[in-house]
């Protein structure tokens, strides 16, 4: 449905040259959720850009639907446009308009009748469970409200393609849940395209099938969900797998955290289980085999696509050799151990 | 000059009042005759000072740059000075150089770069998201304008009227003072020629309750239509 093909921008700042883009290719199926992540700056906002031609690329093709949109008029590129919808981190909507004139504004735009615009808009207001709220105005809206509203405004020419700039980073984690819950369901619904845009790997987590994943303008790992959780093949694709399950040491215990190991202190590990690791159940097999006490401390175990993979903060309580033959066979089923210090 | 001093005068005066209220009436149809030409013309210029900018819609540097300086000229001459300068060509307009039609054309031509800015200004305030959003919906340059850009800017307009109308309520007196007519014409042949302090306060008076009802008017109206 979208192909993006060699696309390189690059922006001037009086003679310096900023390559937001670097030869950037991506193919995206009809009906697919597609994740694009990317720290700040990375480029994502100008890649989605791109997409509309918002911003045009300094080279390569960008094909949505079957159509080059690089050449296409003016014209007809404001009648391609129509059929693909875009929201925002801010939203965008209109101030001076209510929330049923915001949603008709895009079928006004292509001069459809007013008795029509108001089917169209009622059902779409329904679709995302604001009909209560059509002549409200924006200002008087919650944030995850207004995401809604821009999101029923974007559906309102029934476009093909749902281009997605941070809509959820301006919101609260619930609010971001149940954005994500109506995008997917108009996915489902419409069969609609979507492209999103997120430095946030929960995101793609929750809705995407596929990821990819950019760097300072250039495209380092790309795959479905799935796969990218299960074998990320870069360090940043590790990176932002890890940013979903943060695990850092409770205050207390890092105080008591020494690097010395004596007698009466055992070892606090961390353990990261990853798309490699041996499916078993492996804590109480280290337990029974090498005679350990483990004692989690706390955990953020994650199932995406298949596969089990987290962070795990646990003291082993038993011999030395015991502990370090445990650590080996962690070891040896593809369980990254770093023993995090001695505790007393 | 007391109260009573005033009423005194005010029912002796018949003849006066008469002239009064005739010099308001040349006042209000200066201010709002000038005013309507001037955003004519005005708001044009605004919107293409502002969609010809280098991030603007219709980005054009030539443009931009011979616009701003056309303005910034119009923007410098004193009005006083103005209203002399172009005399021929108020002639050429209206037939002659003086009475209140003669008086609208300088202050037309003062109000409408003066406005141009402002409705530049009203037009910066909204955010660049908007007409982005829009592009990304399909809608055309003009669209854009009619649809988005002014209605977003409204509040910001309703002020820029306002401005304007009670700019021009100042520069109206001094046009009154070459033929043109009005209170402010009243106020300086009776208070500074003939000394005749009352006459002058009374069309003070009158001038600050004009500016009073013009300002009230638009504060409610920018307060009616402001959602933001
Ligand atoms: N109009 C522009 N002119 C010059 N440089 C630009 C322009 N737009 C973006 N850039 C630069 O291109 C790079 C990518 O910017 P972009 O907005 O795409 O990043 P992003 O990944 O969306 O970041 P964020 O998460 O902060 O939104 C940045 O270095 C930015 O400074
Ligand atoms: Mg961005």
């Amino acid at each position: 449905m979208i192909e993006i093909k060699q696309v390189n921008k690059v922006f001037y700042q009086g003679k310096r040259a900023i390559n937001a883009l670097s030869d950037i290719n991506l193919s995206i199926a009809e009906g697919a959720i597609y994740g694009v992540i990317g720290s700040s700056g990375a480029g994502k906002s100008t890649l989605i850009r791109c997409v509309n031609l918002l911003e045009r690329p300094t080279n390569g093709q960008v094909v949505v639907d079957g159509t080059d949109l690089n050449t296409l008029s003016n014209h007809d590129l404001t009648l391609a446009r129509r059929k693909i919808g875009m929201i925002f981190q801010h939203f965008n909507l209109l101030s001076s308009r209510t929330v049923f004139d915001n949603v008709g504004l895009p079928l006004e735009l292509a001069g459809t009748d007013k008795k029509a615009i108001k089917a169209k808009v009622d059902s779409l207001l329904e679709l995302v469970g604001l009909g209560d709220k059509k002549d409200t105005y924006p200002a008087n809206l919650s944030g995850g409200q207004k995401q809604r509203v821009a999101i029923a405004r974007a559906l309102a020419s029934d476009p093909k393609v749902l281009l997605c700039d941070e809509a959820t980073s301006a919101l609260d984690p619930a609010t971001t849940q149940s954005i994500l819950d109506l995008l997917r369901k108009i996915n489902q619904e419409f069969n609609l395209t979507i492209l999103l845009i997120t430095h946030e790997m929960a995101v793609v987590k929750s809705i995407c099938s596929d990821v990819a994943i950019i760097g300072d303008g250039k495209l380092v790992e790309q795959g479905a969900v799935g796969d990218i959780f299960a074998h990320p093949k870069t360090a940043l694709a590790r990176e932002f797998i890890r940013s979903t399950l943060d695990l850092s040491i409770p205050a207390d215990y890092q105080a008591r955290l020494s690097h010395a190991k004596t007698a009466t202190t055992h070892p606090l590990v961390r353990l990261e289980f990853t798309g490699a690791s041996v499916d078993a159940p492996i804590i109480s097999q280290v337990a029974r085999e090498f005679h350990l006490d483990i004692s989690i401390l706390s955990s953020n175990m994650d199932y995406v696509g298949g596969i089990k993979f987290g962070l795990m903060l646990a003291e082993f309580f038993g011999t030395p050799s015991a502990t370090e033959q445990a650590i080996a066979f962690l070891k040896e089923n593809k369980i990254d151990v770093e023993v995090l210090g001695y505790v007393a | 000059m007391s109260l009573d001093s005033v009423l005194d005068w005010w029912v002796n005066n018949d003849r006066l009042i008469d002239l009064l209220v005739s010099s308001l009436g040349e006042t209000v149809a200066m201010v709002f005759m000038a005013g309507l030409i001037g955003f004519l013309f005005g708001i044009p210029l605004g919107v293409l000072l502002h969609l010809t900018k280098e991030s603007g819609l219709l980005s054009n540097k030539v443009v931009n740059k011979a616009l701003g300086i056309v303005v910034n000229i119009g923007r410098s001459i004193p009005f006083i000075i103005l209203l002399v300068a172009i005399i021929p060509f108020t002639r050429m307009l209206v037939g002659s150089s003086i009475g209140t039609a003669a008086a609208i054309v300088p202050l037309a031509i003062a109000a409408t770069p003066f406005i141009a800015r402002l409705i530049e200004g009203a037009l910066l305030e909204v955010p660049a998201g908007l007409v982005e959003a829009a592009q990304a919906m399909g809608a055309k340059p003009k669209q854009i304008i009619l649809k988005v850009l002014l209605p977003e800017a409204l509040p910001g307009i309703i002020n820029a009227v306002t401005i304007t109308l009670v700019t021009l309520v100042g520069y109206s007196a001094m046009a009154g003072t070459v033929g043109g007519g009005g209170l402010g014409d009243v106020g300086i042949r009776y208070g500074y020629q003939r000394f005749d302090a009352v006459v002058m306060m009374i069309t003070i008076v009158i001038l600050v309750v004009l500016v009073q009802i013009i300002q009230s008017i638009g504060d409610y109206l920018v307060k009616r239509v402001d959602h933001r």
